[in-house]
């Protein structure tokens, strides 16, 4: 079912760490907050994009993956097809805050629109300009078979040159992206155990 | 004024999360919208927020927004005239 | 590569407006609407599409469980009757918010998409995990998508797609917060619109790879890579979801005869979906938007307009856009203002929503 299509490249940002192709990229200070360590993190990409700061916690953690991930890389094509856990509970519960009192009921407009788990896709496609194919799902754990299936669908339909797919979780201080690229180029095959390999 | 100017530029640099500016950096007339603080439609929704929130301002129309919030000189002009809080 | 077709065989919906499908489309073309003022606590009066809750409760198979999850099983109940789950049968969920009035009390756990989705699955005896698709205001046509592209795929031979969203203060405080909310029920398209009318339902289609009353032509969920609040204005990801679907049905995209469209009544919405529209050529295919009769039902919308644009297809009838009368969108569109008879062979249904997404699909009656 896989044949021709490669996992390219990958990077995975979980506990204050950042990975790229498996290995340790960049350690943040091990006691820092998940907003503390996203800052010093997106310092390090060395970017203007102020943007970046009005994003909620889920879109920071899939802006800073995405764009580590897509350092030197052609982005014409390549559609997103990710997961999480947790959707935008994260951010749910800050909006719940700013409307459950009666007297202190001033819900934000910049909160709300991150109610949603596909806005750090949103996100991504402004920031990298892709016009393609997005879909987010929400699953207990990463669904493995049914991400494969449709990264394979959208790359044999024609309807996308690559695939960013993965995992995008966060709630409250847990957090821990896997972002990887299928394509037709690399080593490594598109199959179940390698993609699960990324999450070991 | 001059105080409610300055506290209206802390306000603002804190609820749009304008990570790299300081008080300092916003003069009284600068355009808050397009070229200046390069601010968008979201954050002139917040804004309306922060009247409301903060100065007990209800716009009862929202594209008065976009008189009011030209710059720091017109926002605190208005707020001065129709606060209630 | 040859892709296996994949065909829309039945659907329900339970909406303000019935309980089942017939309902809905009786008192649909009799003219009825759903939207209602009510109140909405610290929201204060909306006009919202909001259910009778005690006329449900008689009829929801279990006794327990929340409005939502009642609406759900309601809608689904008689497709997995007739179309029994095999261990091969997907259950794709589509939802935005879910249980999300659960963290009024506090319950985080209650309050996550997951949970709700085991307690569907559960319950209409499903034998695989549930796929959820959360896609903002696409999520109900998206999930039809997923569907379609996981049996072409071979990891499932059929599907039901489940949709609903409830109105909550969560939602109406948010699009109260965004100015979003319409003093009035919502009008699509007409020049004194004034943003949407929220709603709720459910509903749910079987599909499958055996030949059914509807093939599934092509489709497209492009993202407009422009702002994740407001739509392009030129309608870039609109525009390319369409032509994606047409490019995959291998069609002439003249050969459409009717578009069910997202419709929301906000300015920029219409404004947008008309300018897609017209550079692809579609300002004479009969257009309608449901939104007028049921409100924006978030992520039902796509799968219930869906679902009234199958039974549309099949009586023969399209209906008006309710709380149309003027046009008021910058390109021309032929928005349909009374009930109208027309055979529908091919159909495009829309949506767009947050995040810059787009969703379109084609289908064509046999």
């Amino acid at each position: 079912m896989t044949d021709n299509m490669y996992i390219e490249r990958s990077c995975r940002i979980s506990e204050n760490t950042i990975w790229l192709d498996g290995a340790p990229y960049w350690k943040g200070l091990p006691a820092a907050s998940f907003i503390d360590f996203a800052k010093e993190a997106f310092r390090l990409l060395k970017v203007d994009y102020p943007k970046f700061y009005k994003m909620d916690n889920l879109s920071k953690l899939v802006f800073l993956a995405a764009d580590f991930l897509l350092q030197q890389q052609d982005k014409d094509g390549i559609a997103l097809v990710m997961a999480n856990r947790s959707s935008s509970l994260d951010t749910d519960i800050k909006h719940q805050q700013s409307i459950q009192e009666k007297e202190s009921f001033f819900p934000s407009p910049a909160t709300f629109v991150y109610t949603l788990p596909n806005i750090c896709e949103g996100e991504l496609c402004i920031r990298h300009q892709l016009m393609t194919e997005n879909i987010f799902l929400v699953d207990e754990c990463f669904p493995t078979e049914t991400i494969e299936m449709y990264a394979a669908y959208l790359l044999r339909s024609g309807k996308a040159k690559r695939v960013m797919c993965g995992w995008a979780e966060l709630f409250q201080e847990n957090y821990d992206a896997v972002l990887y690229l299928v394509g037709p180029n690399g080593e490594k095959e598109h199959t179940k155990k390698n993609i699960e390999d990324l999450f070991r | 004024m001059v105080e409610l100017k300055e506290e209206l530029k802390g306000k603002i640099i804190e609820v749009l999360n304008l990570e790299d500016v300081t008080v300092g950096d916003i003069q009284d007339g600068d355009a808050l919208f397009g070229d200046g603080l390069g601010l968008d439609s979201i954050d002139a929704l917040e804004l309306i927020v922060l009247l409301d929130k903060e100065y007990g301002i209800k716009l009862s129309d929202p594209k008065q927004g976009k008189a009011i919030f030209k710059s720091i000189e017109t926002m605190a002009a208005y707020i001065s005239e129709n606060r209630t809080k | 590569m040859d892709w296996p077709s994949v065909y829309l065989h039945e659907a329900n919906c339970v909406s303000p407006l019935g309980l089942d499908l017939p309902t809905n489309w009786e008192r649909l073309t009799e003219g009825h609407i759903g939207i209602v003022q009510a109140d909405m606590g610290k929201c204060g009066n909306v006009f919202v599409g909001k259910m009778a809750e005690d006329a449900i409760i008689p009829r929801a198979p279990t006794a327990t469980g929340t409005l939502l999850e009642h609406m759900m099983e309601i809608a689904a109940a008689p497709l997995v009757k007739k179309y029994k789950p095999t261990a091969r049968t997907a259950l794709v969920l589509s939802t935005t918010k879910g249980n999300i009035s659960l963290l009024d009390s506090g319950d985080i756990e209650g309050a996550r998409v997951s949970v709700l989705a085991k307690k569907i699955a559960a319950r209409l005896g499903i034998h695989t995990k549930p796929v959820v698709v959360s896609h903002a205001c696409i999520s109900g046509l998206l999930a039809v998508i997923a569907a379609k592209r996981l049996i072409q795929m071979g990891q499932y031979d059929d599907a039901i797609v489940l949709a609903g969203d409830v109105v909550s203060e969560f939602v109406v405080s948010g699009f109260q917060a965004f100015q979003a909310m319409s003093p009035f029920p919502c009008r699509p398209f007409d020049k004194r619109r004034h943003g949407v009318s929220l709603g709720e339902a459910a509903a749910c289609v079987y599909m499958s790879r055996e030949k059914g009353a509807f093939k599934i032509l092509g489709d497209g969920a492009i993202n407009d890579a422009n702002h994740i609040s407001g739509p392009s204005r030129t309608g870039e990801g609109l525009c390319r979801s369409i032509a994606a679907a047409v490019q995959e049905a291998g069609i002439d995209i003249g050969s459409i005869d009717y578009i069910s469209a997202h419709g929301t009544a906000t300015l920029y919405n219409d404004e947008m979906e008309s300018v897609a529209f017209s550079r692809l050529g579609l300002e004479q295919v009969p257009l309608n938007s449901l939104k007028g009769y049921y409100g924006h039902t978030l992520g039902a919308s796509g799968l219930l307009e869906l679902a009234v644009t199958m039974k549309s297809m099949e009586e023969g009838v399209l209906l008006p856009t309710q709380g149309f009368g003027e046009i008021g969108v910058s390109q021309p569109l032929n928005v349909l203002e009374n009930i109208t008879r027309q055979q529908t062979r091919r159909a495009l249904k829309t949506a767009s929503g947050f995040g810059g997404s787009n969703a379109a699909m084609i289908i064509e009656r046999r």
